[in-house]
């Protein structure tokens, strides 16, 4: 059996993890999946267990200087009820798994599962959001995109735990998710689709798109946004084609159990057009 | 490891592997078979619980998270009015055809009901949307909450 600890501070689990190399279990909905065995064994681990549930640190939702703070360990359910998190994360939030999922899973833990298909990364990514990563000796902040690097791997190191999540506050007055699965609830994201933008007199100052599912890591490009902030509705309508086809260029889809790479560039670009038709206005 | 909760409304406390899942804690060590395995990973709803009032899969718990806290499953609601409602309701509606996702449905409505007394249809379709049955079709399952909320104005 391996060693499982239950620490209750921060400094404590963070000391925990240099020591004895742990793996970190939050919420847990993936970790005991991955691990089952047969009815009755007890999951399979091969390194000691670090329960952070009962870490103080790692909760709450704070509202700050124009940022909103997010402790790795709030749950999903938290965060649809906690009126300072921004919608589009919400929209997100509310598509994920089902109400008792919800109440499990963590923030953190979607985010270090780094799944291609994790529904909180694409509203994260359009949000410029940003992770504090903790370790016993030190603390550091970076982008979420750069702390995501591909199918699973994240910049975590292995002294480190992710300690909250911070969201600069942006005004928005057009908010778009669009979520493609099998069914309703319990399904994961054949495409995933974040759009936010800023309409000022009918001048975009400001838009951000990225798309889950569709390549290694959550697809964001702040070049193809640059050249659509500035022009009024007209401009973007004409612009439409020439703003899918640069799209069209950076999803690389592929092919897998849930779906085609063929149906996910089709349905990917046909959400985008939606949004860029239909939503702003 | 020791793990100390609450389960059924009785202090309880058992030496076991803190990595067990709680749904094989509860049908083995405490012989509670009203909590049912489907899936086995956190799909289907048939082993949910209430931990300290929310609805979880006991199937993606192990026993250590749920230390310190109140368990409740179907034979610790089983002896409360808010149950008969519930049940009265089921055999009136045709909800139950094998029974299988009975338990965990019960929980999931009372974790519903609990928050939201007046619930309108959707709520309890998103509030049961991570509990399956093969049988019935939902909508019976439907009916039957409608029904239970209705008669149990004032219970929850």
């Amino acid at each position: 059996m391996v060693k499982v600890f239950m620490p209750q501070s921060l400094k404590e689990a963070l000391r925990i993890r240099k020591e004895e190399k742990a793996i970190p279990f939050a919420g847990g909905t993936d970790l005991m999946v991955k691990r089952r065995r047969w009815r009755g064994l007890a999951p399979y681990f091969e390194k000691p267990v670090l329960f952070l549930h009962k870490v103080k640190e790692l909760t709450g939702v704070k509202f700050e200087e124009g940022r909103i703070r997010i402790g790795a360990s709030t749950t999903l359910s938290e965060i649809l009820g906690n009126r300072d998190i921004p919608l589009i994360l919400k929209y997100a939030v509310a598509e994920i798994a089902s109400p008792a999922i919800r109440n499990l899973a963590t923030i953190g833990g979607n985010i270090c599962n780094a799944s291609p298909a994790g529904d909180t990364l694409p509203p994260l990514y359009v949000m410029n959001a940003r992770v504090v990563l903790s370790s016993f000796t030190s603390k550091r902040e970076i982008k979420i995109m750069d702390f995501i690097k591909g199918p699973g791997f994240t910049d975590l190191k292995e002294d480190e735990l992710l300690k909250e999540i911070v969201i600069p506050v942006d005004f928005f007055n057009i908010v778009f998710y669009r979520k493609v699965g099998t069914r309703k609830a319990n399904s994961l994201s054949k495409v995933s689709f974040a759009g936010v933008a800023r309409l000022d007199n009918g001048i975009i100052k400001d838009i951000r798109i990225s798309f889950g599912a569709v390549a290694p890591t959550p697809l964001r490009a702040p070049e193809i946004e640059e050249e659509i902030i500035g022009k009024n509705k007209r401009k973007i309508i004409a612009k439409i084609p020439d703003i899918l086809g640069k799209y069209a260029g950076i999803i690389r889809p592929i092919d897998d159990q849930r779906s085609t790479a063929r149906y996910r560039k089709t349905i990917s670009l046909k959400i985008l057009e939606y949004f860029l038709k239909e939503e702003i206005k | 490891m020791k793990i100390r909760f609450v389960l059924n409304h009785k202090k309880v406390e058992i030496d076991v592997d803190p990595l067990k899942r709680l749904l094989d804690v509860l049908r083995e060590d405490f012989a509670l078979k009203g909590v049912k395995e489907g899936c086995g990973e956190g799909e289907c709803g048939a082993c949910a619980v209430l931990v300290n009032g929310k609805l979880m899969n006991s199937c993606l718990v192990p026993v250590a998270q749920v230390d310190g806290k109140e368990v409740l499953t179907v034979e610790g609601y089983k002896n409360t009015e808010k149950y008969k409602i519930i049940e009265e309701a089921f055999l009136e509606a045709g909800a139950v055809q094998c029974g299988f996702c009975t338990p965990g449905m019960v929980m999931a409505i009372e974790a519903l009901l609990s928050r939201n007394p007046s619930p309108e249809e959707s709520d309890v379709r998103e509030a049961l949307s991570g509990n399956l049955c093969r049988c019935t079709g939902y909508n019976m399952i439907v009916d039957a909450v409608l029904l239970a909320a209705r008669r149990g104005k004032g219970l929850w």
